[in-house]
């Protein structure tokens, strides 16, 4: 799994409620979701974002409610991966499970700018910056999540795994 | 490399090898758990995926606990799904009004949850089993499909924190003061991700009722689980429950930790967390006047045997004061029968409590005892988020059994020690 985009920066602590306001929850559609992601945080992002852009944020990325409608946003919006120093909890297992690539990295953050462009190798576990010029290291997602993410997500792995007669 | 108890049992229940900290794993579990709030969802997904037999009869747990007996025709449609999912897959342990108790209660009890055990269950306090040397954790509806369905779940292998505990405990304190300490000392994400791991002398003095307490709150600091290595108080509880083999771990010597904390038990006294957080915490002496309205004994985190028995020596000869109620809620109908039999249920009654059958109830406001605007109840429960048990501008003071029986007798939060 590799990546390469735009980088949108955030700070430490951006909630639930930043990536997707409440006012909104009354819908999962992928797309109305998106139209609004982030819109709280900085309201030129759903506008500008591009397929492919990656988000690089703080600490604690994610926090708040249990809301799965968060990860759902961002990947409607066309990001391709979250880089945090940390992510709450609960974000973190609903990303994967709603099949959002998310990396942690303590150290990205300083290194980068927004609207820098960045590649991540999440097979070998490294992130390029300074256009390809260095590297840091990450931790790889294993072929198992791989498989669960590009499936779009935990259930419907599950589903294409029980199609294929491979599923219990 | 040492490693802890908690990366030993995550190692036993996958086949990738090198377990270490960070690291993403997928494993297999031994008990997946939903109730009648979050199964409902969880059976939706379960058959959008293609889902025809869960994955093992046995050990798919239901238990509806929350809303029941049903408090509305809401809960009783839910309740209505997870009865029928029990009964065409041919659960072994659904648990039906009358058998059953607060989930958290009801596992360890009936032998459900074991020694080196991993469970994950849709509901945040399934840390509570670590009490018994299992890695147990929350999950969200979604896993808990996925886990009917595969028997597995997947995993970030968290770092452990260390809690060292020495010295012994003075008079009326208990599990429930030393985790609201702790949680006092390191906040409610003092623990994020990470295991909180409970140690030192103190704990091997520490009843399973105080351990089990202990471990319902990890999740309150943050922690994906908390842990006690088992010792012969555990197994002498385990031996006479498990219908099947266990495995007992302990950490190594040498295992690598994020931090290591001590605390000198001998200087905790009764500790009350104050509105609107678990980690509010403030000691007995120095709590102030605080007129209250309600006090409940309940919950996973002090519903059991042990908690109601110090909340009956307290209110033995004594009433609750005017114009206050108390309303006590045995967590599991085992403990009901076993209040009967030594006379607590008695002595709740004459000392005029109200006495309920086992349900979650008021504990995150369902039903039973929900507060009005403005009022303030001290309970033996685990949360006092804004509005948890009510009006969004009521409050709840977290306190162990005896504080709370001592207070309803006062009519105000106070201890034991002023009657
Ligand atoms: S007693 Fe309270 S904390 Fe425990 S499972 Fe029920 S609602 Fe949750």
């Amino acid at each position: 799994m590799k990546f390469t985009g735009k980088i949108w920066k955030f700070g430490d602590n951006v909630d639930t409620d930043a990536i997707i306001p409440a006012r909104y929850l009354t819908t999962s559609d992928p797309e109305v979701l998106a139209a609004h992601c982030m819109e709280d945080a900085d309201p030129t992002f759903p506008v500008k974002v591009k397929k492919g852009d990656i988000i690089v944020a703080g600490e604690n990325f994610g926090c708040g409610s249990s809301r799965e409608h968060a990860p759902i946003a961002i990947k409607a919006a066309g990001i391709s991966c979250v880089i945090a120093r940390s992510f709450a909890r609960i974000f973190y297992r609903n990303a994967f499970n709603m099949g959002l690539t998310i990396f942690e990295s303590r150290d990205l953050w300083e290194r980068v700018a927004e609207g820098d462009e960045l590649t991540v190798d999440g097979d070998e576990g490294l992130i390029w910056i300074a256009k390809g010029k260095e590297s840091l290291a990450v931790e790889p997602i294993p072929a198992f999540m791989q498989e669960l993410i590009l499936s779009g997500g935990l259930m419907s792995y599950l589903a294409a795994k029980r199609r294929s007669g491979n599923g219990r | 490399m040492g490693r802890t108890i908690t990366e030993k049992i995550l190692a036993a229940h996958t086949t990738q090898k090198g377990i270490r900290t960070g690291m993403l794993i997928n494993a297999r579990v031994d008990i997946a758990l939903g109730n009648d709030v979050t199964a409902p969802i969880a059976i939706a997904e379960f058959r959008k995926a293609g889902g025809v037999n869960v994955f093992d009869k046995e050990k798919v747990v239901l238990v509806p606990d929350h809303f029941t007996p049903n408090k509305d025709i809401a809960s009783a449609e839910q309740c209505r799904i997870v009865r029928q999912f029990a009964r065409e897959q041919g659960l072994t342990n659904y648990f039906e009004i009358g058998e059953v108790g607060v989930e958290h209660a009801l596992l360890p009890e009936q032998g459900i949850v074991l020694p080196g055990d991993l469970v994950i269950g849709a509901d945040s306090h399934t840390c509570t089993y670590g009490a018994l040397g299992a890695f147990a954790t929350g999950v969200g509806s979604t896993d808990l499909a996925a886990a009917m369905l595969t028997g597995e779940a997947w995993f970030k292998v968290p770092e452990s924190m260390k809690f060292v505990l020495h010295g012994q405990l003075s008079k009326w304190v208990s599990g429930k003061d030393l985790i609201i300490y702790v949680i006092g000392k390191i906040g409610v994400d003092g623990a994020l991700y990470r295991a909180m791991e409970f140690t030192g002398d103190t704990v091997r003095t520490l009843t399973m009722a105080d351990r089990l307490t202990m471990a319902n709150m990890a999740i309150e600091a943050g922690a994906k689980n908390g842990i006690f290595a088992p010792d012969e108080t555990t197994i002498a509880y385990v031996k006479e429950r498990a219908k099947r083999g266990y495995t007992v771990y302990d950490s190594d010597p040498d295992a690598t930790y994020a931090s290591v904390i001590e605390v000198d038990v001998t200087k905790i006294e009764p500790q009350v967390a104050f509105p609107h957080l678990p980690s509010n915490a403030r000691g007995i002496s120095s709590v102030g006047n605080v007129p209250i309205d309600q006090v409940w004994i309940g919950s996973c985190t002090n519903g059991r045997i042990e908690d109601l028995r110090v909340a009956a020596k307290v209110l033995k000869g004594r009433r609750v004061a005017p114009y206050v109620r108390l309303i006590v809620v045995p967590a599991t109908p085992t403990i009901y029968r076993q209040a009967l039999k030594e006379g607590l249920i008695e002595t709740f009654l004459d000392a005029k409590a109200a006495v309920s059958a086992p349900t979650c109830g008021a504990c995150l406001g369902g039903h039973m005892g929900i507060l009005a605007k403005g009022e303030r109840s001290v309970a033996t429960t685990n949360r006092n988020f804004v509005g948890r048990m009510g009006h969004p501008e009521s409050e709840v003071y977290l306190a162990n059994p005896a504080v709370a029986a001592a207070s309803a007798v006062l009519g105000r939060l106070a201890g034991p020690d002023e009657l």
